[in-house]
């Protein structure tokens, strides 16, 4: 029941301040923000119980489950499971959520009410699909995060908000549908071979597929997480919806909704069609590789700050692509770490881009310069998460792509040495950006507030928050190997089929290969390190 | 007593997080205690801590201690873990001492910029770094220290940031260095993967057994390496960001930009040297490397007019030549030429630093003249410290070390005659043009403004002290009394003995002579006959090799036309995504194909009974036809 209430209370609170809109005040800031609080105590608490235990880190079966019947006639199930890597996916949303109702404090000022609601629906159907194991009910929430958002961006947006909203609409909706094609279709082949129709995850996993039928499925999933991801050249609504979206929907947007697609392809995409999958590979590695150089090309071009920031993000999600696809342990936790890291790094820009226009009526950095003089604090922030974003050692985002790196090298050396050059790309869009908004003399005589005490709280949690994953990942770590050395089960063939130069993983993997598809497959413990 | 350890970088950093936290309620005053202060503690630490290692050496002549483990994925498990022997001892008593001292003088030099407790910060943050890089036990720890001295060389590059031209150096110096330290991380997925660790002790003892001499693994991953090393050393063909990165202040010059940070590569070669030992071909390529670099950077320096550049350019070539003592495999010759020349450079810089502040900001060494008398004391230590970079026989450090390395390059069993005629050039062409800049700062008669501001004590005694060093720097390996190659040799391979003392008695003669003649030749150049270099400059071979060299063989341009253009360009055609183009493109056609068809719906019912006719017609047409 735990689970149910993760979602439901997030979908009451969103209610109760919508209705105490009417009320005025700073009612519905603060409903959503006890809200939240709230709900972060009840995620800490369950985390915490887990890590008492040992099962976070070893495979094994979820660690919480609700499987109620919702309807039998077609075999669909309201089924909620948890594992590390959702409750990872989880916080990251709760934090995020927090901070975007902070930064919107003072930035919004009308119809505070329906757009609180949007905001807790948004991360109550972001919370469900991270937690959805019937696949029906995984594209229920799928679509339910679509409309709050689009509302979101499209009431509260910026100048040139109803363009950014069709294209992020029509976009997402396009591929959604190809991705309900493709569960329909696995659906119906799974209950002709086996008799039993149902949307049920675990029973859909081993589903017996012909190498075409696989492959076309598999890319009908694929499609839709890509869009949401993005991977070039799917990638188009991206930088118009980030720019467009108020705030508190940019920290959504980059936080959370990208990683919905990651995450789809790590619970769904390749446990489903591990054939298939693997035999992408090579196609989808070369994607990430093109997204992160790209991304990084296209980011220090840009005169938008926030449309900058917006193209790093592509750049960053190619990495997370390459360790999805690289699919060993090492890659795999890069990955993760990536996701969390740029959730937060990149958040935090988007609050500051929007901390600036606040003040500055304009995201262009022509216009901009100097500010480190008016506005220290300000900048120094802007200055540690350019840093961030460039991979420095020492915060969070280093250690994801780090990893990433490692574990793509020991699958194919030519695309591995090609995604490090991101590395040089991202200093130099990093570096400029601080350049054109911070460095330089002021001569555009601006004269601005520099961070009052609840912008510098939210930064300050966002900076502890990304050096304490640069410094000691640790327990994110352990807490996302268990969900992962699991899922690397149920993807038993992926490197034989790939066939890759990552002959010391698959041998390892073979042990696995004898094991029943099925979630407490518990996976031998290997470290797919190649070492 | 060495359980400490981890304080000694840990201080700077902490002296780092309360000037940055706390720098509002510390003061000015506050600021000076904890900037200097934690360093000077971490010095004083070290000495101590050298001292117990020395008496009373731990087993294996090492010590590591591990703080935390950084990440553990399977069997990669990289700690926050230090490790302490003969190399990393050498390195942070020098780090620490000088760095003290260039503290102590920055609190007289940065005294009146509004910046102080912001250059504190990077100061510490950049020593923190510093010595985390030489006493980092793995790979990835040393990656972390690696960067983030790169990052503080940034900072501290660009640090009157109001200026563009300083951004411009700072991210150049930045860009530049990360190309070469991109390489290096790619070095660290090719060893972990082939040896399973990035524990530096353990994966040198591994490549040992597991690797053949001269095998590809082992060639690349020495490149690989290789190829953060000149980034960071600035050596060819990634030395271009040094000159520049002269914008910053001069302390940081002295600090970063001389005594440590581009050593770095230096201490990465030497740390990792089994890997280059089974690479033959790479170690040719570094003493080749290094002895290119020496003598560009040589003419270069001989042609500049300001006194940091000309600094810098030595700079570059003295890195060089423990680029060539390492290629040779003189490990503890090119540690020992590090530690000297962290002395008599820093001591250069720091002068140098006196003289600029005091002619208000006059960095032309053509505006200078006749400085001798009215900063006497800046004059004798700069004396010193010119003498020790040309290798004054017998009195100077500078002497010894480099000698040295002369010696090992003509004698190393990887040596050859070549790579010691290289250096007795660049030995030559290093006299001249240092001084060259003695005679035109110090001599003769004032050619510009008088001195408007004389160094306080804070300034003078950092002075004193490095030259001092300067002089008895050396003294530790005296040809007959190899004091640290000894104890180097318990952490790094010592060169076998070759040639004959007689041999060894020749050659260093004439290296002094060439030093001597150097001098003879500055002094008749630039300040008996000045109208004589005039007129050679004014020749046109002359005057083409002039320009040449003093853009500093035109590697700038060449980088900028075949790099940093098309890049921008680039960047700047893609602005608007091709990709969206397309998209757009689509919904156009779209747009377009409607409002084209939306035409035919008129209202009248005329249209549209013809356009029914019409239909009807065709398909009866296509049915009749088929």
């Amino acid at each position: 029941m735990i689970l149910i209430s993760l979602i439901a209370w997030l979908l009451a609170g969103g209610l109760l301040a919508w209705y105490s809109g009417r009320w005025g005040g700073n009612w519905p800031r603060w409903i959503s923000l006890i809200t939240l609080v709230v709900h972060l105590a009840m995620l800490a608490g369950l985390w915490a119980g887990y890590a008492g235990k040992a099962n976070l880190s070893q495979p094994a079966s979820w660690l919480a489950e609700t499987d109620l019947p919702w309807i039998p006639a077609l075999g669909i199930r309201f089924h909620l499971a948890l594992d590390g890597l959702s409750l990872l996916l989880i916080v990251l949303t709760n934090f995020l959520g927090i901070v975007a109702v902070a930064a919107s404090w003072q930035g919004i000022r009308y119809r505070l009410g329906f757009f609180h609601f949007n905001l807790l629906w948004i991360l109550a159907a972001i919370v469900g699909v991270f937690l959805a194991a019937d696949l029906f009910l995984f594209y229920f929430f799928w679509e339910l995060m679509l409309v709050p958002l689009y509302f979101l961006i499209g009431i509260w947006g910026h100048e040139n908000r109803i363009y950014a909203t069709l294209k992020f609409f029509i976009f997402t909706q396009a591929s959604s549908l190809v991705m309900l094609a493709a569960i329909l279709g696995l659906y119906v082949i799974h209950g002709r071979g086996t008799g039993v129709y149902t949307f049920d995850y675990s029973a859909l996993l081993g589903t017996q597929l012909s190498s075409f039928t696989g492959t076309m499925l598999m890319l009908g999933f694929f499609v839709a997480f890509a869009v949401k991801l993005p991977v070039v050249p799917l990638h188009t609504w991206l930088p118009d919806a980030h720019t467009e979206a108020p705030t508190a929907g940019s920290v959504d947007l980059a936080g959370l909704v990208l990683k919905v697609g990651a995450y789809g392809m790590l619970r769904f995409l390749v446990p489903l069609f591990p054939r298939a999958a693997a035999a992408f590979a090579p196609v989808a590695m070369t994607l990430a590789v093109a997204g992160i150089i790209y991304g990084a090309v296209l980011a220090f071009s840009q005169r938008d700050l926030k449309r900058m920031i917006a193209y790093t993000s592509i750049s960053h999600m190619g990495f997370v692509l390459l360790g999805i696809f690289a699919w060993n342990q090492l890659a795999l936790e890069g990955a993760v770490i990536v996701m969390l890291a740029h959730g937060i790094s990149t958040g935090a820009l988007f609050v500051l881009v929007g901390d600036l226009q606040d003040r500055m009526h304009t995201r262009d950095l022509d216009r901009m310069g100097g500010l480190w003089s008016i506005v220290p604090r300000l900048g120094g922030v802007g200055m540690l998460f350019a840093l961030a974003s460039l991979g420095l050692p020492g915060l969070g985002n280093f250690v994801g792509e780090f990893l990433v790196l490692l574990g793509a090298w020991q699958v194919n050396i030519p695309l591995t040495v090609l995604a490090s050059l991101g590395f040089i790309f991202s200093t130099v869009y990093s570096l400029w950006l601080v350049q054109r908004a911070f460095h330089g003399e002021n001569t555009n005589r601006w004269r601005l507030p520099d961070y009052n005490r609840r912008e510098t709280g939210i930064m300050a949690a966002m900076i502890a928050a990304i050096v304490a994953l640069g410094l000691y990942p640790q327990p994110v770590i352990d807490t996302a190997s268990g969900a992962l050395q699991t899922l690397r089960g149920l993807a038993p063939g992926y490197h034989q089929t790939q066939g890759s130069p990552g002959a010391a993983a698959a041998v390892q993997d073979g042990k696995d290969a004898g094991l029943p598809a099925g979630m407490a497959s518990g996976a031998a413990r290997d470290d797919g390190s190649g070492a | 007593m060495l359980s400490l350890l981890f304080l000694i970088p840990l201080l700077p950093f902490a002296g780092f997080a309360a000037l940055t936290l706390a720098g509002r309620w510390l003061g000015r005053r506050g600021a000076t205690a904890v900037g200097a202060g934690s360093v000077g503690l971490a010095a004083l630490l070290a000495l101590a801590l050298g001292l117990d290692f020395l008496l009373a050496p731990p087993a294996g002549h090492a010590y590591s201690q591990t703080l935390w483990t950084w990440m553990r994925v399977g069997s990669f498990a990289p700690g926050i873990a230090f490790y302490l022997d003969a190399l990393s001892l050498v390195m942070i008593l020098v780090i620490t001492v000088v760095s003290f001292l260039i503290h102590i003088y920055s609190t007289g030099f940065m005294a009146g910029d509004d910046g102080y407790r912001r250059f504190f910060a990077y100061m510490n943050l950049f020593v923190g770094s510093m010595l985390t890089l030489v006493l980092a036990d793995n790979l990835l720890l040393l990656y972390l220290g690696w960067e983030g001295v790169g990052l503080c060389s940034y900072l501290l590059i660009g640090f009157w940031y109001r200026d563009p031209a300083n951004g411009r150096a700072a991210r150049k110096a930045f860009i530049v260095t990360r190309a070469g330290d991109t390489a290096m991380a790619i070095a660290l997925f090719l060893l972990f993967t082939s040896l399973g660790t990035l524990r530096i002790q353990d994966l040198l003892g591994l490549a040992a057994t597991r690797w053949q001499p001269g095998s590809g693994i082992a060639v690349a991953a020495a490149l690989l390496l290789l190829g953060g090393a000149v980034g960071k050393s600035a050596q060819l063909p990634l030395q271009t960001w040094l000159p520049d990165a002269m914008a910053g202040p001069t302390p940081v010059s002295a600090l970063i930009h001389a005594a440590t940070m581009v050593t770095a590569g230096v201490y990465l070669i030497a740390r990792t040297n089994t890997l280059f030992i089974l690479a033959p071909d790479v170690r040719l390529l570094v003493a080749i490397i290094g002895a290119a670099t020496l003598l560009l950077a040589g003419f270069s320096a001989l042609t500049q007019r300001d006194i940091k550049r000309v600094l810098a350019y030595s700079t570059m070539s003295q890195v060089g030549y423990m680029f060539l003592a390492l290629g040779v495999g003189a490990w503890s010759a090119a540690i020992f030429h590090f530690m000297t020349h962290a002395f008599f450079k820093a001591l250069l810089f720091l002068g140098a630093g006196v003289v600029i502040q005091g002619l208000e900001e006059e960095h032309d060494m053509f505006r200078m003249g006749g400085l001798r008398r009215q900063l006497p004391l800046v004059f004798w230590t700069f004396l010193i410290g010119a003498a020790s970079l040309a290798a004054l026989p017998l009195v100077t450090a500078g002497f010894y070390s480099k000698d040295l390395i002369l010696w090992d390059a003509w004698s190393s069993p990887d040596g050859s005659p070549w790579l010691w005629a290289a250096g007795l050039a660049g030995a030559f062409l290093t006299s001249v043009y240092t001084f060259r800049m003695v005679f035109l700062a110090f001599f003769g008669r004032p050619r510009g403004a008088a001195v408007s501001r004389r160094p306080g004590r804070s300034m003078q005694a950092p002075l004193l002290v490095l030259a001092v060093l300067s002089l008895v720097g050396g003294f530790v390996e005296a040809p007959k009394l190899p004091l640290l190659s000894d104890y180097l040799s318990h952490a790094l391979p010592a060169l076998p003995a070759g040639g004959s003392a007689a041999l060894e008695l020749a050659l260093e003669l004439i290296a002094i002579a060439a030093s001597l003649a150097g001098v003879y030749l500055a002094y008749h150049l630039f300040l008996r006959r000045p109208e004589q270099a005039k007129a050679l400059a004014e020749t046109s071979a002359g005057r083409l090799l002039h320009r040449w060299w003093f853009a500093g063989w035109g590697f700038d341009w060449l980088y900028e036309h075949a790099l940093v253009l098309p890049y921008a360009g680039l960047a700047r055609a893609g602005r608007s995504d091709l990709f969206d183009l397309a998209v757009t493109g689509i919904a156009r056609l779209a747009a377009g194909t409607g409002r084209l068809l939306s035409r035919t719906q008129t209202g009248r019912t005329r249209w549209y009974a013809a356009g029914i006719a019409a239909g009807a017609i065709i398909i009866l047409a296509l049915m009749v036809t088929s």
